[in-house]
C-alpha cells in the first residue's frame, strides 16, 4: 500500500518531472498566470531568444497598473503605468498567450479571474509572479507566487525547480457568529501562528468551519496564506468546489468533467497522513478582527485595545511594536473601536468577489458613508454581476464610489493611494509600512467591517449595526 | 549572474523582524526595468525624507555602514510581495549576503537567482551578531560559501546549510534556466504522459 499522503503530497508527486540529486523537484506547471508586472520575465526570454514554451497554458490579464476610473489604455494617464499594460498586451500577443485585456469584461485581478474562468482547478499546480497566488489553492490546487526569474523559467520551460515544503494543517471547527467572516478567520489564524508561522510550509485549511465556507470565503482564507509566511494554502476539493467550477468557461465539459471529477475525488488527504505542524482554532472564539500594526500578525478582535509594547516578551518585539505604533499613530490601551479613519477601501484579491460585495451591500443599505469610501470589484464579470443585482446602486446611495476592476488601493501602483498620515480601513491583505502609499496607515478588515468603518468614521464592531438593522 | 566570491565586509544590523519587500523597494518604483539600476532606491522611504534628503540616522546612511556588503536581519526578512526588485535593490546597492534566522520563502528563492546569498543561522547567533554590530559599528563579517561558514563579529566560525546545486550555481554564476533547457526531452516526455491523463487541459 502507498504511504499515507496529504492533498499537497499527492499534487506534488503527480507533477514531478524529475528529482535532482540535491532533492529539488522539477515540477510541471498546469497554469501560468501573468499580469502587468511580468514584463521583466518576458524581456529575459527575448534577450535569450527563447520562445514561450506553452502559450496554451499561459493566461494574461492586466491588474496592478490599470485605472479604476475608466477602461481602456487612455484611462491610464501616467505613461510609465500605461507602458506596463501596453508591454503585457504586446508580449501576450507576440507569444500567442490568451489575454483578458482592458476592453474584455473578463479582465480583472488575476487571482479573481483564474477561479472565475475555471482556469484554476483541483489537483493543478498554478504559479504566477505574485505572492497572492496562494488564493487559487482554495479550489484544491497547489498554487504559489514566484519572482521574475522564476516567471521567466516557467515561460521558457513550463516547469519550476522547487524544494518540497513541509505539510502544515490549520483546523478551524465550529460555527462562525453573525458578522464574522472568512477574513476574520484568516486574520485570527495569522494572529495565532504569526507572520512567519507557515514559513517553509504549505498549509491545508481543514475543519468544519472551512468546509462550511463558500468558495469565495475559501479564496479569501487561502489568499492570505503568504501573510502567515506559507508558500501556499489549500482546501480539499468537495461539492462546494465542484458546484462552483461546473459550467465555468475553462472547466472540463461533458465526459471530461466526469473523468476530471473522478480524479479530483481521490485528492483528499489520507486519514493516516501526518502533518509536520498543526494548529487549531475554535470558530466560536473568533470575533470581527482588525489590525493595529504594520504586519498582518498584529491583528486583534475589534472589542480589544491597542496592545502595550511593555508587555512584549522580549526587547526586539517591544522595539518592533513601538515602531509600529509610532507609524500607526496609536497609543497603547486605546480601544480599537475608537480609532477614527479617513477613508475606506473595499476591494483587492482578498475581498472583491461577488459574495464580498453582497455582504458589504447588506450593511451599507440605508446608511451613509461619513468618510471617502471606494468599492473596486475584482473583475469585469464581478462588476457586471453586482450591477445586475443592484449592489452598485446601494453603494452609490450610501455615498461610496463604484470603480472599475483592478488591484487599486491594495498596493497603489495605479495611483489609487492613501494620503500620507491618513488612516484607511481596508479589505486588502497587507498593512505594511507604506503599502497603500507613503505614510499611509492601514487597518485590515473584512468587507462588512469596512462598511461599518465607512458609515461610522471609525473602526467599529459591525455586530452592533447588524442588531440595529 | 556574477559568481559569488568570498566576502570579508562590513555588516549592517537591521534588528527589526518582518522587514517586508514593500519596505525594501516601494511599489511605486516597480515599473522600471531591471537594467535601470536599483541601488539608489533600496529602502527608499526609510533612507530619504519627503524632500529627498538622506535621513542621517538610517543605518545604511551612517558613515560606518556606507560600504556594508552584508546585512544581518531579524526573522522573516523579505516577507510579503514576490517582487524580485527587492533583491535587485539590495544587489545593486552592493549587498551580497543577508544573514537572518528566517526569510520569506519567495525572497529566499529570488535571492539565489540573482547572486545574493541568503544565510540562515539560529536566532540566538543572529541576535548576538546584531548586538555586536550595534555596539561596534563597522565590524566586519566573513562569509566563505565554498566552506559554508560565517566568521562572526567575534571571530567565531558558524557553519550554515545551503543546497549543493544552488551553491554551485552561486559559485559559478550559473543560472538554473540554462540547466533546465537541457532537460527538454524529459519535459516533453512528461507532458505527453501527463496530458494523456489530464486530457481536458
Amino acid at each position: 500500500m502507498a504511504e499515507p499522503a496529504t492533498l499537497f503530497d499527492k499534487i506534488w508527486s503527480s507533477h514531478a518531472v524529475q528529482v535532482r540529486a540535491d532533492g529539488a523537484t522539477l515540477l510541471h506547471i498546469d497554469r501560468h498566470l501573468v499580469h502587468d508586472g511580468s514584463s521583466n520575465a518576458f524581456r529575459t526570454l527575448k534577450s535569450r531568444q527563447l520562445p514561450v514554451r506553452r502559450p496554451d497554458r499561459t493566461f494574461a490579464t492586466p491588474d496592478h497598473y490599470v485605472s479604476t476610473l475608466g477602461r481602456g489604455l487612455a484611462a491610464i494617464n501616467e505613461p510609465s503605468r500605461r507602458g506596463m499594460v501596453e508591454d503585457l498586451e504586446a508580449h501576450a500577443r507576440s507569444a500567442g498567450v490568451t489575454l483578458f485585456g482592458l476592453n474584455d469584461r473578463r479582465q480583472g485581478i488575476v487571482h479573481v479571474v483564474g477561479p472565475e474562468q475555471g482556469l484554476s482547478q483541483p489537483g493543478m499546480v498554478i504559479v504566477c509572479g505574485d505572492s497572492h497566488t496562494a488564493t487559487h489553492g482554495a479550489v484544491g490546487a497547489l498554487a504559489f507566487g514566484v519572482g521574475a526569474s522564476e516567471v521567466a523559467h516557467v515561460l521558457a520551460t513550463q516547469t519550476l525547480w522547487q524544494h518540497k515544503p513541509k505539510n502544515m494543517r490549520v483546523t478551524v471547527d465550529g460555527t462562525l457568529a453573525p458578522g464574522v467572516h472568512a477574513k476574520d478567520v484568516i486574520l485570527a489564524i495569522i494572529a495565532k501562528i504569526s507572520a512567519a508561522g507557515g514559513t517553509g510550509h504549505v498549509i491545508e485549511y481543514a475543519g468544519s468551519t472551512i468546509r462550511d465556507l463558500s468558495m469565495e470565503g475559501r479564496l479569501t482564507v487561502c489568499n492570505m496564506s503568504i501573510e502567515a509566511g506559507a508558500r501556499a494554502g489549500m482546501v480539499a476539493p468537495d461539492d462546494t468546489t465542484y458546484q462552483y467550477l461546473h459550467g465555468r468557461p475553462y472547466a472540463p465539459k461533458g465526459a471530461d468533467w466526469d473523468k476530471a471529477l473522478a480524479g479530483w475525488r481521490l485528492l483528499l488527504t489520507d486519514p493516516e497522513a501526518r502533518f509536520d505542524r498543526e494548529a487549531h482554532l475554535d470558530a466560536a472564539e473568533i470575533e470581527p478582527m482588525v489590525t493595529w500594526g504594520t504586519s498582518p500578525e498584529a491583528a486583534a478582535p475589534i472589542t480589544g485595545a491597542v496592545p502595550d509594547p511593555a508587555a512584549a516578551p522580549d526587547a526586539a518585539s517591544r522595539d518592533a511594536m513601538k515602531r509600529a505604533l509610532d507609524y500607526m499613530g496609536l497609543a497603547p490601551g486605546e480601544p480599537l473601536s475608537q480609532i477614527a479613519v479617513n477613508r475606506v477601501f473595499i476591494g483587492s484579491c482578498t475581498n472583491s468577489r461577488i459574495e464580498d460585495l453582497r455582504a458589504a451591500a447588506k450593511v451599507a443599505g440605508g446608511r451613509q458613508a461619513v468618510v471617502p469610501t471606494m468599492v473596486v470589484p475584482g473583475s469585469g464579470l464581478v462588476k457586471a454581476q453586482a450591477e445586475a443585482e443592484g449592489l452598485d446602486a446601494i453603494f452609490k446611495r450610501a455615498g461610496f464610489e463604484w470603480r472599475e476592476p483592478g488591484c487599486s488601493m491594495c498596493v497603489g501602483m495605479n495611483g489609487d493611494l492613501v494620503a500620507p498620515g491618513d488612516r484607511c480601513a481596508s479589505t486588502s491583505n497587507r498593512n505594511f509600512v507604506g503599502r497603500q502609499g507613503k505614510g499611509a496607515r492601514t487597518h485590515l478588515v473584512s468587507p462588512v467591517m469596512a462598511v461599518a468603518a465607512a458609515v461610522t468614521g471609525r473602526l467599529s464592531d459591525v455586530r452592533q449595526l447588524l442588531t440595529r438593522s | 549572474m556574477e559568481p559569488f566570491k568570498p566576502l570579508d565586509a562590513v555588516a549592517a544590523p537591521l534588528g527589526v523582524p518582518n522587514i517586508d519587500t514593500d519596505q525594501i523597494i516601494p511599489a511605486r518604483f516597480l515599473w522600471r526595468k531591471r537594467g535601470d539600476g536599483w541601488g539608489h532606491l533600496l529602502f527608499h522611504d526609510l533612507r530619504v525624507d519627503d524632500g529627498g534628503t538622506p535621513r542621517a540616522e538610517f543605518i545604511l546612511n551612517r558613515q560606518e555602514f556606507r560600504d556594508a556588503r552584508i546585512v544581518v536581519a531579524d526573522r522573516n526578512f523579505g516577507c510579503g510581495s514576490s517582487r524580485e526588485h527587492a533583491v535587485w535593490a539590495l544587489y545593486d546597492h552592493g549587498i551580497r549576503a543577508v544573514i537572518a534566522p528566517s526569510f520569506g520563502d519567495i525572497f529566499f528563492n529570488n535571492s539565489l537567482q540573482n547572486g545574493l546569498l541568503p544565510v540562515v543561522l539560529p536566532a540566538s547567533i543572529v541576535g548576538a551578531f546584531i548586538t555586536a554590530l550595534v555596539q561596534a559599528p563597522g565590524t566586519r563579517i566573513k562569509i566563505d560559501l565554498e566552506a559554508q561558514c560565517v566568521t562572526g563579529p567575534d571571530g567565531v566560525l558558524h557553519a550554515f546549510e545551503i543546497d549543493p546545486f544552488r551553491k554551485q550555481c552561486l559559485l559559478e554564476g550559473a543560472d538554473e534556466l540554462a540547466f533546465t533547457l537541457g532537460l527538454d526531452e524529459q519535459i516533453d516526455a512528461f507532458e505527453k504522459a501527463y496530458e494523456r491523463k489530464v486530457s481536458w487541459l
